[in-house]
């Protein structure tokens, strides 16, 4: 299935689950990652990790390796 | 009788900003028990009865960080009277999510919704009221920097200490899950002779649900199997995990409240902040942006202006004296101009011209001599006591300035992108691109920068930074620079670029090396950050931030300074003739020359045998910058310039080249002066971790100096010794911890697979 990984910049998705457990799962959701959540990858950083996403009207960096534990739908924008 | 108001909110919302407006000079700040979490506490500006405690910017109470454990157990055992807590209104639904949290404790919640101007500017509307009874607590608004709502929040939270009724939240999950909890409420008791605090029970009951272990130990439940089922039925209901059911069911929760309560006026994703950021994070223009910034903040305030208050300082008033805004002084240089030593006539005298005021040390020096102090106690006074303080004092404006400039990258959001543009590089070597933040402000010193490591959330990351950021030249280190650079090689241009080239080997080196070891292994720490939208930092505030931290270092490394340049005047100057402790003529014959020479075979393999650089290096261990002062001491000047230039003839006879920058590598790598190592203890809040650190650093700096000077002696003079073959065995060691494979690689990679 698509992961948040795969999806490309300046690409609308929405998250579907979350894999993994723990304290990084809670903290990416307590970001406001949640289910069913609009994410808008805005770009990689210039190394090309972390991702910058817009979600909720803000901005989060999210390294790509826990951006594999999002899995999403793509949205057509 | 006094009331607790305990303020919290997101990182980002300007908790600060409200915390100094409530407060304004009345802060105490300190550090919560136990813990290196920075604590803050200070009387409401109107109501000294009033106390407000600033809580850790948290987004949750979850117990996977240190300051949101900090917070919750703060806000469960002192049971404040009131919580205000701050909200974004530029970002309401992620700070939100923080609010329902609180408002579970059954404490009396007002919210107040920040940078409102903001919001209207925008043309978003928010409907107070109805946002106010659909969260079951009071709701202002308010703008912390220009000041407005602010009293009456005030107001509003002290109205709500006073209610008797527990308060409880007024939105509510859906049935399911609101069921569910019942059932584990059901099966709660308090434990015995204790009793669940009115208003408590969803709080127990949500986090009995999640599992939350710190929780957990507080109640008793009565039926454990059947919690499990209860916890286990909605997992497979929901297909997800206790914990992230209830985040869902939050955020659902926000989700149906903001679309009630909040207009927004266009959807139009791109801001002011994001055409910045497109700039800022360009792909190609990210590092030469980052590069000027770094070079501005370094050309104001240790070339310019930072070397302009330093000379003044140590000059001027620790020096032999200056002139009130600098009046008389053209005239002073245009007869030092015109004087013709070969006439006869007197040289200008530098006190005679304008409004000369003389420095602290000759003023100190006459009076002492008007007052009839004997010869040892004036001595002690003037360069022990006074030469002391110079050489904190003389330190302050250079690192106040850099502080102005590190308070206005954070506050205006450039720091977080820097983590941002980093993160890629120092992950590589076990850091985080947060860990760029105190190595950056331990260039200008080690103290605020290790203190700054507190932002990295990560355990493990944050150790592997308290071990490494001291390696990084820090100011006080400068000095140290000039004199090798300026005695031994001529102020040659590479001698300093150098020096923090080696800190940044070091630093990579040793992230790599550490990362292998059993100490650190293990999956890597998450980096979920937030990047807060760019804004003009305030004046007050970035002032204000440069004010405590400055003090900080006075105070945290003040003392110690000043301790050890007594000691070293005591030490130098006494000694034991025919068993009795005297003041000794030459210095050879004191108690620190003895030291010295009794640990210089130390040092020999490292090729500085001499015992005046053990001594400067023990001193170094005090502080940095008493390297030169030792020497100077050493070498029979009472005091120095700051990059010792009256020694430097001296040094340059007792040392060769390669021996000297040996001494430099060592003094520059090993374990750094008492007031980091204090720093690196108390963030540590350990001290086998701290003797861990700092004996690390210290063989590292060895192994480092002594690569110098035996590859150094092999290269010029050819002789292969058993020093070089030594080393050249320690280099094999050294290489392989570097380059051995990961020996949890494969450890790692089968938790992820169990973890899919």
């Amino acid at each position: 299935m698509l992961t948040l990984k795969d999806v490309q910049c300046e690409q609308t998705a929405r998250v579907v689950k979350l894999e993994g457990n723990g304290a990084v799962k809670r903290r990416i959701m307590d970001m406001g990652l949640t289910k069913g959540t609009e994410v808008y990858v805005r770009k990689s950083a210039p190394l090309g990790d972390p991702l910058e996403l817009n979600i909720r009207g803000y901005e989060l960096s999210l390294r790509k390796e826990d951006a594999g534990m999002v899995l999403v739908e793509l949205l057509d924008k | 009788m006094s009331v607790t108001i305990a303020l919290a909110g997101n990182p980002n919302s300007g908790k600060t900003t409200l915390f100094n407006s409530l407060t304004g000079l009345n802060q105490f700040v300190g550090n919560w028990p136990g813990v290196t979490v920075e604590k803050k506490e200070g009387a409401l500006k109107d109501n000294k009865d009033v106390i407000v405690m600033d809580l850790p910017g948290i987004y949750s109470l979850s117990p996977y960080s240190l300051e949101e454990v900090v917070a919750r157990n703060y806000l469960l055992d002192e049971r404040p009277d009131a919580i205000l807590n701050i909200v974004d209104g530029t970002n309401i639904e992620r700070n939100l999510y923080l609010t329902t949290q609180l408002l579970e404790l059954g404490i009396p919640v007002v919210v107040a919704v920040n940078m409102i101007d903001l919001v209207d500017k925008k043309g978003d509307v928010l409907d107070v009221e109805k946002l106010s009874r659909r969260l079951g607590c009071d709701v202002v608004r308010i703008s912390a920097l220009k000041g407005t709502g602010v009293r009456e929040a005030a107001e509003k939270a002290l109205e709500a200490t006073r209610r008797t009724a527990a308060p409880s939240p007024a939105f509510a999950f859906s049935n399911t899950t609101e069921r569910t909890l019942s059932s584990v409420a059901g099966l709660m008791k308090p434990k015995p002779g204790q009793e669940i605090p009115k208003g408590q029970k969803r709080f127990f009951a949500v986090k009995l649900f999640e599992g939350d272990e710190k929780i957990v130990e507080r109640v008793v439940v009565s039926d454990a199997a059947a919690l499990a089922a209860v916890r286990e039925k909605a997992e497979r209901e929901f297909d997800d995990d206790a914990e992230s059911i209830i985040t869902n069911e939050r955020y659902t929760c926000i989700a149906a409240i903001v679309e009630e309560c909040f207009r927004k006026k266009s959807a139009s994703r791109v801001s002011a902040s994001d055409k910045i950021d497109r700039v800022i994070t360009n792909k190609w223009l990210a590092f030469p942006l980052f590069a000027l910034v770094m070079f501005l903040v370094y050309y104001v305030s240790v070339t310019t202006v930072g070397a302009w208050s330093t000379d003044w300082a140590n000059d001027g008033l620790f020096g032999g004296g200056w002139r009130l805004f600098g009046i008389g002084t053209a005239d002073y240089e245009a007869a030092v101009e015109a004087f013709d030593p070969t006439s006869g006539a007197a040289e200008p005298d530098s006190a005679g011209f304008g409004l000369w005021i003389p420095g602290i040390p000759s003023l100190a020096d006459n009076g002492l001599q008007w007052a009839g102090v004997s010869g040892w106690l004036r001595s002690l006074i003037v360069d022990g006591i006074v030469g002391g303080l110079g050489a904190v004092l003389g330190f302050v404006p250079q690192m106040f300035v850099l502080f102005i400039f590190l308070a206005i990258l954070e506050d205006c959001g450039y720091m977080a992108r820097i983590a941002f543009i980093m993160d890629r590089i120092f992950r590589k070597f076990g850091l985080s691109g947060k860990s760029f933040i105190p190595i950056l402000i331990g260039t200008g010193c080690g103290v605020p920068g290790l203190m700054a490591s507190r932002a990295i959330e990560n355990d493990r990351d944050r150790k592997m930074t308290l071990i490494t950021t001291t390696f990084i030249p820090c100011g006080a280190k400068l000095p140290v620079i000039a004199l090798i650079s300026g005695a031994i090689f001529g102020g040659e241009w590479w001698v300093a670029p150098s020096a923090y080239f080696a800190g940044i080997a070091a630093i990579i080196s040793s992230g790599v090396l550490l990362k292998k070891t059993w100490l650190f292994s293990g999956e890597s720490a998450p980096f979920v950050m937030e990047l807060p939208a760019y804004h003009l930092p305030a004046a007050t505030g970035v002032l204000r931030s440069a004010v405590q931290r400055s003090w900080a270092f006075v105070k945290k490394a003040g003392t110690i300074i000043l301790l050890s340049v007594v000691a070293v005047w005591f030490l130098s100057s006494f000694g034991f003739e025919d068993g009795k402790l005297v003041q000794v003529e030459d210095l050879g014959d004191g108690i620190l020359a003895h030291v010295g020479r009794s640990v210089a075979w130390v040092f020999a393999p490292l090729g500085f045998e001499d015992w005046k650089a053990a001594v400067a290096t023990i001193t170094g261990l005090v502080a940095k910058e008493n390297v030169v002062g030792t020497f100077g001491i050493l070498y029979g000047f009472a005091e120095v310039a700051e990059d010792g230039a009256e020694i430097w003839g001296s040094l340059a006879a007792s040392f060769t080249p390669i021996a000297a920058y040996s001494l430099l590598i060592f003094n520059l790598l090993c374990a750094p002066c008492f007031a980091a190592i204090g720093a690196i203890r108390r963030e540590m809040n350990n001290w086998k971790w701290t003797l861990f650190a700092v004996s690390y650093q210290t063989f590292f700096a060895y192994f480092a100096a002594l690569c110098v000077y035996q590859y150094g002696m092999l290269l010029t003079t050819g002789i292969f010794s058993e020093g070089t073959a030594a080393t050249l065995a320690l280099t094999v060691v050294f290489l392989f911890l570097l380059f051995r494979p990961r020996k949890d690689a494969f450890r790692s990679v089968k938790t992820k697979l169990e973890a899919v």
